[in-house]
């Protein structure tokens, strides 16, 4: 079942093939998983996508000759040509920056709110797979959020906590930390059930036990045996995590409670656009193309991540 | 009380050689609850272990034996106070290790150590070979980086592996050089004590010998003392210096190898050396058997009296009634048996 390097050796000291190499340093786990990483090909394709898609939001719109906010209305729904790449909405603005400007809100809260609801499913799914009396407490919660209809609750959050937290963080920045919160905070479940199952599983194994028997304690074990086990289905999660909360974000923004209108996102701009798509295509395809290929990169490279962080299919690379 | 009386047995002298007692275990008990329905309230509970005492000398290796279920990986356990006992004592260099707690027990879990049976599950996948063996040192300040580095390169050559293997992981490695990573961890910390749980029952026959010699070899380096589990009783044979046989949670015999295996005196140890093929083909067609009748019973609810008169082959309605006392019949020769 191992491969052709682990054929059992005779007794006494087994001078191995790599016998000869001198290790002053032991090797460093970092360095093995980059090399991994590089030589997969998705995942570079992946990372460059993500970062030219990163880089054009950041700075696109700014290098662009276009105002994306000032209506002009003798411009309005241009087809693509020069130079309006991608045409023009129905105010004329240039729909190219308009949707690299929406990717900026789009990506922002597609990572944080990941993080967040990664963070809490890992913590939460940890920590019940981990301490018995914890487990139930712990997973009757994961129900009870998974009962909870999302939409209401979002409402219903928006409703009553946008004019505080607004006022105490300005408009922009306010609505954002209200949404990355309440999108994480209600898509950590599935991570957390999955996180749990792996950790009871993982828990009976002898290698805890033997840790156990040298007398580490609980948090060392969890940091240094549990967490780095469960890591691919974790990283899994993540890719599709941030799909979901950029696809989160913008079916609010699409019932008017999420950024303000001067703020685009990629859910908005989809929603706006759907309307006038017999007049340009592009008004849809544009900002749908840069959420799917984000999507996609995102997926590569977790693809990537997770074979990289695994021994043995860093072996087999 | 039997427990007593083994107490005052071994106090009194009454030990061949006035050896070192390095561990003594009395009357331990584990009973695992068992729960039932949704509010999981206690229906009955599983004895594992149910009321065992024996003593291991210093530079001793005691193997135990007996059959899948009956017990010998949760002692091995219970005395690591890997679990919890539910009942007894177990003294590990005149200390009491089951109220122990938190750091107090964690100053003594280095003495102790333990080889576990599936070198497949007992290495983390994720960790190297360094940083397994690396574990309990650094859980223990055992010195700086380098001397750290520098034990565990010493450790690999007197396992048998090269310390340019250090650098790899786990799957990299055959099951009998898992075995001796697993067994590098084991005595990284000088321990005096080690566990073995079965160690050689996941490796092909080749292997098993090889391991066995290490195992001999350390013993015999660093004046280790070993629980040796096993269900193979040549192998126990081989090492031990005596032989515990388990049965159901009890201990039923216990003595001397060459006694126990010459001259087995308890039914049951009867019919497990009965079950011990022979090399020579001769007396291996002499070789009569004895074939024990219906199943082991369940440990969630033992026969009464002697657990094995349902089994026995020697039984007497006496023995439905009466547990049998655990005497020594000889000098360190100790039987549950009415009838030995």
């Amino acid at each position: 079942m191992t491969d052709e390097t682990s054929e059992p050796t005779e007794p006494g000291v087994d001078t191995g093939m790599e016998a000869a190499n001198d290790l002053g340093e032991f090797r460093s786990l970092r360095g093995d998983v980059w090399r991994q990483f590089r030589r997969h090909k998705g995942a570079m394709v992946g990372v460059v996508l993500l970062v030219l898609i990163t880089f054009g939001c950041v700075f696109g719109p700014m290098l662009l000759p276009f105002d994306t906010k000032t209506p002009v209305v003798t411009n309005a729904n241009r087809g693509a040509g020069w130079p309006h790449i991608w045409g023009t909405d129905n105010l004329g603005r240039d729909s190219f920056a308009r949707a690299l400007l929406g990717g900026r809100i789009s990506l922002a809260v597609g990572f944080v709110a990941m993080a967040v609801s990664i963070l809490l499913g890992v913590l939460v799914g940890v920590l019940a797979g981990f301490f018995r009396w914890l487990d139930g407490l712990l997973m009757r919660l994961t129900d009870l959020f998974l009962s909870l209809p999302l939409l209401p609750i979002l409402l219903v959050v928006i409703v009553l906590f946008k004019k505080p937290v607004q006022d105490s963080l300005g408009d922009g920045l306010g609505i954002f930390v209200l949404m990355v919160l309440i999108i994480g905070g209600t898509s950590w479940m599935s991570t957390a059930r999955i996180v749990r199952g792996e950790v009871l599983s993982l828990k009976e194994q002898e290698f805890i036990l033997a840790s156990r028997s040298v007398g580490t304690r609980p948090m060392r074990i969890i940091a240094k045996h549990i967490v780095p086990n469960v890591l691919s289905p974790v990283i899994v999660a993540a890719s599709i995590g941030i799909a979901l909360a950029i696809l989160t974000e913008s079916a609010v923004s699409f019932l008017g409670l999420g950024f303000p209108i001067e703020l685009p996102t990629w859910g908005r701009l989809l929603n706006d656009g759907r309307n006038r798509i017999t007049l340009n295509i592009w008004l849809v395809a544009g900002p749908g193309l840069l959420l799917s290929a984000t999507v996609m990169s995102v997926n590569f490279i977790g693809d990537g991540l997770r074979d990289a962080l695994d021994p043995k299919a860093r072996s087999q690379g | 009380m039997s427990a007593d009386a083994l107490t005052q047995a071994t106090d009194a002298a009454a030990s061949p050689g006035d050896r070192e007692v390095l561990l003594r275990v009395r009357d331990l008990k584990k009973h695992f609850p068992i729960m039932k329905g949704i509010i999981r309230h206690r229906v009955g509970e599983v004895r594992a272990v149910d009321g065992i005492s024996f003593d291991i000398y210093r530079g001793d290796t005691l193997g135990l034996v007996g059959e899948s279920g009956c017990g010998k990986s949760t002692t091995g356990r219970v005395i690591l106070q890997l679990e919890a006992a539910t009942e007894g004592t177990v003294e590990f260099q005149g200390r009491e290790l089951t109220s122990m707690r938190g750091n107090a027990l964690r100053k003594v879990r280095p003495h102790m150590q333990m080889v576990f049976q599936d070198p497949h599950a007992s290495l983390n996948p994720r960790m190297t070979v360094a940083s397994i063996i690396d574990e309990p040192l650094f859980e223990h300040n055992f010195g700086p980086k380098a001397e750290r580095h520098a034990w565990i390169e010493e450790l690999l050559r007197l396992v048998g592996l090269s310390p340019a293997h250090a650098n790899r992981y786990p799957h990299e490695f055959s099951g009998g050089q898992r075995q001796r990573i697993g067994i590098a961890r084991a005595i990284a910390l000088n321990p005096d004590f080690v566990v073995c749980d079965e160690p050689i029952a996941a490796l092909d026959v080749s292997i098993q010998a090889q391991v066995v010699n290490l195992l001999e070899k350390l013993q015999d380096e660093l004046n280790l003392t070993y629980l040796f589990i096993s269900h193979d009783l040549s192998m126990v044979r081989h090492l031990a210096d005596r032989v515990a046989v388990m049965y159901l949670g009890k201990m039923v015999e216990l003595g001397p190898v060459d006694e126990l295996y010459d001259d087995p005196q308890h039914p049951y140890s009867q019919a497990l050396h009965s079950a011990v093929p022979l090399p020579n083909p001769v007396s291996e067609s002499f070789r009569e058997r004895i074939i024990l009748q219906g199943d082991i019973p369940s440990p969630a609810n033992p026969p009464s009296g002697c657990s094995f008169h349902t089994r026995c082959p020697v039984a007497q309605p006496e023995c439905a009634q009466r547990t049998p006392e655990w005497r020594e019949i000889s000098p360190d020769h100790w039987v549950a048996c009415h009838f030995a």
